[in-house]
């Protein structure tokens, strides 16, 4: 737990020090307009980032959440432009997430086929399926009330954080005192430990694709509506950002290890330095290595903390001998 | 006679645990040595020394009469040392004449590959062998018996003059047994030293010249094979005084709880086991390493399949495809590799000991804090858990402790029937007591126990009954009175005669 707590404290660290070096060069950065349109931005990221955080932790992965965003992104902008109503929009967005979740989850946890596969053939197959659907066609003509979600563009961005912060809130709790956590923290340490322990490793692996899918869902749903048209090509690279903010945030990608807060804290340091990079005249280029920098320093740290572990754990397994 | 090896006062401990004490040993030009031992008794420690996989804590190696300072696998093979293991170490993917090549090719990575030479040079060997092996064939399509005979063609290819086998013939039949029997026949008379070590007697007796016998870390005795007779060796091998306090119990057994019927799994390696534990009973289950004594508690436990038998709890059949179904039972298995699978190392030791009996502090699914820790809490106390707190991971204990932990796993979901595998394990003498009183407890208190384990006194000591395992059947159920290490033993080793 410890080891955990100090990579969030490093990384709001880090987070300080940019936001030091942005309020004495360029404070402008910190302009609402600015702030208001990081935020918009990085709330799918945040959202998606929440059921990808539960997929790591269970020793999983899932690279196929960009294709599954804009899945749910067309779905839900179909409905809209049906005259669906909003909440039949949130529905099919959601819906459609968690089918594809669902899809994820049964092909790795009951055939057993390894989820960077199974997620890379999702990933692949989904985008040009629905680039096949939409023949490249962008959504538009979306009807008013779809757009913030039926908010003003003034209320939107408060209400949709707090609805965010709530999802990430509930996450955390069901991490920390439910026994669905538990078992999702027990299946990623050691899963053949829980599965003797009588938890159904399948079942738990299932279910946080699923969850995956549906945060994926919702996530998708809050970035279409602040557009007037919908791209059948969205979320290009997402499943990348996603799976950086979880990694910088201190989540073992070998499961068991890392918190909600930790994701947050990632989502926030690597959403926040791209545009910081331009307020700071620095090329736009640099943006991605900065990113790579951040993600090979704090997974360098793991590693180097992994081989003490790993020679302690050698010296007992020879003891057994 | 020359020495080829020869190893002086060789002591090694792993992590506080004592596995040689001063083993001298050694190995002449033209004989085959043989290692027996319990399971235990430090003859895979002296194979690793031997081979340089595991260097001594004391004590002086020589090679060919040269003192060696350092031995290390590398310096091993250059020295003429070839070890062949149980399990053959092949690559699947490539062929015999590059799996044979690959053990003898030194040089640069960019060294041009001579495949003519390769096939020739394994078409050789295996001719040597008296074996007829195509070298093209992928080593991954050939049987068991095949891959072994292609582990001791890569050592005759290096020009070993020393072969170290670990049971060599554990995967093989009748057949092919004599077939190996004949080439470490071949192999000596060449001039080459074999060390063999085997579980087989009759095996040991027909090939060895001398026979080192090892028991608890220590060379008890090194006779000449014409000298020794199966019931003298097993006495070797067993005869340790029994001396040592065992907490005795008193209490008639109940009814039958666990009841196993015809239980077959090919798969497993499982032949037509039937055993029954009575509630207030400790069942012991002997057998050597590879016996299915894991197996078949794993199979009860759900996590194997059987092709036939049936199981009975308190007289109802029942049928288990997973742990959850047998906790339902009321059956709990604290199973042989505790670090692996008996507990999850970074979570809390009260997260830990809760993790099979969630439902009773998450009653609603979410976990009751108060609950947890009390569990927790109780845990600790009942069963002497040393740990600076309940918060703490279960990696920051001792092998001892964890194992408790382990234990307060399935003691929490108060069991009807609890397996245990190999509980006192790599267990340091106070907690191994502390452990085998708590087992002792659970039978008084009516659970029925069914004991796993390769330590015989504490088979014979716990067990009210003895079952004795041998390549995967029954081979003997013994009462209290009957069960000595000599009978265990007896039943328990196997002997290629009924092999087939």
């Amino acid at each position: 737990m410890s080891a955990a707590h100090r990579r969030e404290r490093s990384v709001a660290l880090a987070i300080a020090t940019l936001a030091a070096v942005l309020a004495l060069a360029r404070p402008e950065y910190f302009s609402p307009e600015n702030l208001v349109d990081l935020l918009l931005s990085n709330l799918g990221v945040m959202t998606t980032a929440i059921g990808t955080t539960l997929v790591i932790l269970t020793g999983e992965i899932d690279i196929s959440v960009g294709s599954v965003f804009a899945i749910c992104s067309v779905a839900a902008g179909a409905a809209a432009v049906r005259g669906a109503p909003l909440p039949a929009v949130a529905l099919v967005a959601c819906a459609t997430g968690a089918v594809l979740g669902l899809l994820n989850g049964v092909l790795v946890a009951a055939a057993g086929i390894p989820s960077i596969v199974v997620t890379l053939a999702a990933m692949i197959a989904l985008r040009d399926a629905l680039q096949w659907t939409t023949q490249g066609e962008w959504i538009s003509g979306l009807p008013d009330r779809f757009q913030w979600l039926g908010l003003t563009q003034g209320t939107y961005p408060a209400a949709a954080a707090i609805g965010v912060a709530l999802i990430a809130c509930a996450a955390a709790w069901m991490l920390r005192a439910s026994f669905a956590g538990r078992a999702i923290y027990a299946v990623g340490s050691n899963a053949d430990a829980a599965r003797l322990a009588g938890i159904r490793t399948g079942r738990v692996k299932g279910a946080v694709f699923v969850v995956g899918g549906l945060l994926t869902g919702v996530g998708a749903l809050l970035n279409a509506v602040r557009f007037h048209q919908i791209p059948s090509n969205g979320g290009i690279g997402l499943e990348m950002k996603v799976i950086a903010a979880v990694v910088v945030g201190g989540a073992a990608v070998t499961g068991g290890r890392g918190t909600l807060a930790g994701t947050a804290l990632g989502v926030v340091l690597l959403g926040a330095i791209g545009p910081a990079l331009t307020f700071l005249g620095v090329s736009a280029y640099w943006e991605r290595a900065l990113q790579g920098a951040i993600i090979l320093a704090a997974v360098a740290g793991d590693a180097i903390g992994a081989r003490h572990a790993a020679g302690a754990r050698a010296g007992a397994a020879a003891a057994r001998v | 006679m020359s020495v080829l090896l020869h190893a002086a006062s060789i002591t090694k401990s792993f992590a506080g645990a004592r596995a040689l004490a001063g083993v001298s040993f050694d190995l002449h030009a033209g004989e085959v040595h043989a290692i027996v031992g319990e399971n235990g008794a430090g003859k895979s420690t002296l194979i690793k020394i031997l081979s340089g996989a595991e260097s001594p804590d004391a004590g002086s190696l020589s090679v060919g009469g040269a003192s060696i300072a350092a031995l290390t696998p590398p310096l091993a093979h250059a020295l003429g040392i070839a070890t062949i293991y149980q399990q053959p170490s092949l690559f699947p993917d490539l062929s015999v004449a590059e799996n044979i090549a690959l053990a003898r090719e030194r040089g640069g990575l960019w060294r041009r590959v001579r495949w003519a030479g390769w096939r020739s040079a394994a078409r050789d060997v295996l001719a040597r062998l008296g074996v007829a092996i195509d070298p093209d064939r992928l080593v991954g399509t050939l049987t068991m018996p095949e891959q072994q005979i292609v582990e001791i063609a890569k050592a005759l290819a290096t020009d070993a003059r020393i072969v170290i086998m670990d049971e060599p013939t554990a995967s093989l039949s009748g057949r092919e047994v004599e077939r190996l029997l004949a080439i470490v026949a071949r192999l000596r008379t060449e001039g080459g030293g074999i060390v063999y070590i085997s579980h087989r007697l009759d095996e040991v007796f027909r090939v060895a010249d001398r026979i080192t016998v090892l028991r608890d870390g220590e060379a008890v005795a090194t006779r000449a094979a014409a000298r020794l007779d199966r019931g003298a060796l097993i006495r070797l091998m067993v005869g340790r005084d029994l001396a040592a306090v065992f907490p005795t119990r008193s209490g008639a057994p109940g009814r039958v709880a666990l009841e196993v019927r015809g239980l077959s799994s090919r798969a497993s390696g499982l032949h037509d086991v039937s055993l029954d534990v009575r509630r207030g009973e400790i069942v012991g289950l002997a057998g050597l390493v590879g016996s299915g004594r894991t197996e078949l508690a794993e199979t009860i436990f759900g996590l194997r399949a059987a092709d036939a038998g049936s199981l009975r709890v308190d007289g109802v059949e029942v049928r288990i495809h997973r742990p959850d179904e047998a906790m339902a039972h009321g059956i709990g298995y604290v199973p042989e590799d505790r670090r692996q699978h008996g507990v999850v190392l970074p979570m809390a030791v009260a997260a830990n000991a809760t993790l099979a009996s969630l439902d009773r502090v998450a009653p609603r699914g979410m976990i009751d804090v108060a609950a947890e820790r009390r569990a927790g809490e109780r845990a600790v106390r009942d069963l002497a858990i040393k740990t600076p707190s309940i918060d703490a991971p279960v990696e920051a204990l001792s092998g001892g402790n964890q194992q408790k932990v382990a234990l307060a796993r399935w003691l929490a979901i108060e069991p009807s029937i609890l397996i245990l595998d190999e509980p006192t394990q790599g267990v340091d003498v106070g907690a191994k007591g502390e452990i085998h009183a708590i087992v002792n407890r659970l039978a008084d208190r009516g659970a029925a126990v069914l004991l796993i384990s390769s330590e015989l006194p504490e088979v014979l000591a716990l067990g009210d009954r003895v079952a004795v395992m041998r390549q995967g059947a029954i081979a003997g159920v013994l009462p209290r009175a009957d069960a000595t290490a000599d009978r265990v033993m007896e039943l328990a080793l196997p002997d290629s005669r009924r092999a087939d």
